[in-house]
């Protein structure tokens, strides 16, 4: 457990995060439930979930996001092919091996055609574990789609409430979106704040504080990041001269911690990323003063969301918006980092690519497995990546 | 060993039809043609195109046709120089590199559309796909977002079928302004009517492989018919092609004529064909005389053996219908597992072969999951590994053996009585 005292500094903070999160399983949700007879979990799979709608039931959404590299795939290999994914057969791995047993419910969502049938496999694997798939719509122009998601997430209310017992009523749903809202003021605050002084806070260290609320109660991980944010102030450092990164790319199954620390270490400033953006998807507050909260936050999917390789909003082109974005940072090169086998963001590459190209952006693929614990060709490839910025 | 013969009538005239189709693809090509519009098989509007002689053109066909003629790789290998994975389906790489090498194939040129029409069903590499058309050629593009069957009534929702309705007529004013033609009722209607004819004859020819033996193979024969089935549906054409198919096969089935000379063994296949390499594929199954008496490719476009017909009465309501429920992408992957037991039972199958392609995940992901549910229920299940488009993950010996070796224990087994996986 965190215990919270006003002097602690930003590495105490990390360690704790870290000691939370870096795990193969869930235990410490695991041990929220077992605090109190009652209590209920929702495992998420990535890459957004409105997990307000859980939360209003009185469960925790469990977050979801393989098994690092310390899960051995052992069993799952057989039921999903060599050119599957890793977080696919690492999370049907954590379910074959009991180390999702305490979930109460598990809900994916159609972000591509792999996950789509895990969420099949797993209803068939796991009868004891109700499984809820949601539709997410992909004509944004089209204003009907937000009341289509409305209708949607007024099922996983009911698939909610089924598994805790509580109704999820616009009066606790507009809590919940009050504290979710401020939980992603709260990182989008950190986010900034690192890309205007990146020497004051590792993506590393960023990134243990987002992930850490995957595993703990959002009351307590609002604590968390605002204990943060203090400690961050009294920190003391220097800016240096160094290439500034926009890395997308990893925006479901995760790279390992160490991975992301190398791109730091071979002497970049990572000013933005994709990581775990489901945590951020939503952009601007949702409005809790309306009298039909469901539809604000269904509203918000369609209108205020990011950019996703998962999303195909053609309102706006994608490769435009990283362009942009690219500019705005004040980014000298952009690393797309995907993970071996991701369909979407294998796609989404060719498009950034060339629009990168043409707006001279310099721009380096990787690819990597959440398994891997050997970055030697990584870091390799950075490296050299760096090194012909620095000197071309 | 005697090479085998597998030509028809039906092979004749699909060829001509096809060959017609793409003289007016070419025509389109050359401005002297329909406006094109580009969508895709899995279950698709295509009535309401053709209600506006709006000519359809399909990716996935075009890409298959390539594969075929064992033109894909140049076209693959152009689109991974630009930045496409190997990782990545085939069957965009195949488009995307022939729609940048001057849109020319030996079967046609295609056409620029005119309108992209993304009919979201399940596949998730349509909407990546259609975007990047959509980016290289600056044409407009009409996302029909389709919510995919998800709960466990198997059914859509009451709001799925507005929700798609509603979408449909966004479709048809987007028609209207392509063509600058109102909607004629009558010719939708029409158009229905052909389908919903077309489909139930499709149906009827699909039962025929319940006789014993089978008059044509389910799979290696019924991708000849399905190019008919969707670049013509909608039409008198395609319709005329299936009576003559219904009344050549069923003559068949009435005289006890089997596809094969002799019938050993009856199989359900899972998964698309490898294209680079479909007859040697099939030759692996005909040395054993086993022959596919159902497939689930075949309904990658529509399901109509279990009953669907287009209604001409309520015409957008029933493409509605067929976009939502009545197609095999749109549809769950347990789905799929209980259509496959159908198929065992009611068509008297002994094994499931599942043929395992790394392009398209849709139908792959998961499929060891498949065949361990299989194999439980005591169906001799063989799980094979190619591709659909690109020939270069197809090892022939490999593939030889493992078929081999699971008829071989199959045969041992109708002695023996015991199950067998490979
Ligand atoms: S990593 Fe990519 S392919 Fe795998 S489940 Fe996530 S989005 Fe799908
Ligand atoms: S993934 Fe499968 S269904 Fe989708 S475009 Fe590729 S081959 Fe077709």
């Amino acid at each position: 457990m965190i215990t919270t005292t006003a002097s602690r500094n930003l590495e105490e903070v990390i360690e704790e995060c870290r000691t939370i999160f870096d795990i193969p399983g869930i235990e410490p949700a695991v041990a929220w439930k077992h605090a109190e007879r009652g209590r209920k979990l929702i495992g998420c799979f990535p890459v957004y979930t409105p997990v307000e709608i859980f939360h209003a039931a009185g469960a925790l959404p469990v977050g979801l996001a393989g098994g690092g590299n310390r899960l051995e795939i052992v069993h799952s290999d057989s039921r999903f092919q060599s050119f599957v994914c890793s977080i696919i057969k690492s999370t049907l791995e954590q379910g074959m091996t009991g180390m999702l047993d305490e979930i109460d419910g598990m809900v994916f969502h159609s972000i591509c055609d792999s996950a789509r049938n895990l969420a099949s496999v797993y209803t068939r694997n796991f009868p004891n574990t109700p499984v809820e798939y949601l539709h997410y719509p992909q004509n944004f122009a089209l204003p009907e789609a937000a009341m289509h998601l409305r209708s949607e997430y007024e099922r996983l209310a009911t698939f909610a409430a089924s598994i805790t017992g509580t109704t999820v009523t616009p009066g606790r749903l507009k809590e919940s979106l009050s504290l979710y809202n401020r939980i992603r003021r709260l990182i989008r605050l950190l986010y900034g704040l690192r890309a205007e002084r990146p020497h004051a806070i590792r993506t590393s260290e960023l990134y243990s504080l987002v992930r850490v609320g995957n595993l703990t109660p959002p009351e307590r991980h609002a604590e968390i990041l605002v204990e943060a944010l203090a400690a961050i102030e009294r920190r003391e450092g220097k800016s240096r001269d160094r290439l500034r990164i926009l890395i997308v790319g990893s925006f479901c199954e995760q790279p390992p911690i160490d991975l992301i620390s190398a791109v730091e270490d071979a002497g970049c400033y990572v000013v933005d990323d994709d990581f775990l953006i489901g945590r951020r998807w939503l952009i601007g507050d949702v409005d809790t003063g309306v009298s039909d909260p469901l539809l604000a936050l269904a509203d918000g999917y369609r209108n205020q969301s990011v950019a996703s390789p998962v999303k195909h909003d053609l309102r706006v082109s994608q490769s435009q918006m990283l362009i942009d974005r690219a500019r705005r940072l004040n980014a000298d090169a952009v690393i797309v980092l995907c993970a071996k086998f991701c369909e979407p963001a294998l796609f989404a590459y060719p498009l950034y690519r060339r629009a990168l190209q043409a707006a001279g952006i310099p721009n380096l693929f990787l690819e990597f497995e959440e398994k891997m614990w050997m970055f030697d060709r990584v870091k390799n490839e950075i490296e050299t990546f760096v090194e012909s910025m620095l000197f071309a | 060993m005697e090479k085998l013969q597998y030509q028809g009538h039906l092979h004749t005239l699909q060829k001509e039809l096809m060959g017609d189709y793409y003289a007016e693809l070419t025509a389109s090509a050359n401005g002297s043609g329909l406006p094109a519009a580009y969508l895709l098989i899995g279950g698709n509007p295509v009535e309401i195109l053709r209600a506006f002689d709006i000519l359809p053109v399909f990716p996935e066909v075009n890409a298959l046709q390539l594969a075929v003629r064992k033109q894909s790789l140049p076209f693959i290998q152009a689109a991974e120089f630009m930045g496409y994975s190997s990782d990545n389906c085939a069957y965009v790489k195949a488009d995307i590199g022939m729609y940048f090498g001057g849109r020319t194939t030996p079967f046609a040129t295609i056409p620029e559309p005119s309108l992209l029409l993304c009919n979201y069903v399940g596949c998730n590499v349509y909407l990546d796909w259609f975007e990047h058309l959509a980016d290289y050629s600056r044409r407009p593009i009409f996302q029909l977002d389709i919510p995919f069957i998800r709960t466990a009534s198997g059914k859509p929702s009451k709001d799925d079928i507005a929700y798609v309705t509603t979408q449909l007529h966004r479709l048809i004013e987007q028609c209207e302004e392509i063509t600058g033609r109102k909607l004629d009722q009558d010719r939708l209607r029409e158009a229905v009517r052909l389908s919903s004819e077309t489909g139930a004859l499709w149906s009827k020819i699909k039962h025929l492989t319940k006789a014993h033996p089978a008059p044509y193979d389910a799979y290696f024969d019924s991708v000849t018919m399905m190019a008919p089935l969707y670049c013509l549906r909608g039409t008198q054409a395609g319709l005329d092609f299936f009576e003559t198919a219904y009344a050549e096969l069923q003559e068949k089935a009435n005289a006890g004529i089997g596809a094969l000379s002799e019938e050993r063994f009856r199989y359900v296949i899972e998964g698309p064909p490898p294209w680079p390499h479909l007859r040697t594929f099939r030759d692996m199954f005909s040395r054993w005389s086993a022959i596919a008496v159902a497939s689930t490719y075949s309904t990658v476009g529509g399901l109509w053996e279990f009953g669907f017909t287009h209604d001409p009465d309520s015409p957008i309501e029933s493409i509605a219908r067929h976009l939502l429920e009545w197609n095999l992408t749109n549809r769950n992957f347990l789905q799929r597992y209980d259509q496959i037991g159908r198929y065992i039972e009611e068509w008297d199958a002994h094994a499931l072969v599942i043929h395992s392609v790394k392009s398209c995940r849709l139908f792959s992901a998961g499929q060891g999951d498949m065949r361990e549910y299989f194999t439980k229920r005591g169906i001799p299940t063989l799980l094979v590994e190619s591709d659909l488009e690109d020939p270069r993950y197809f090892s022939e010996a490999q593939m030889r053996n493992r078929i081999d070796a699971f008829f071989e224990s199959l045969e041992h087994r109708s002695t023996q009585g015991q199950s067998v996986t490979v």
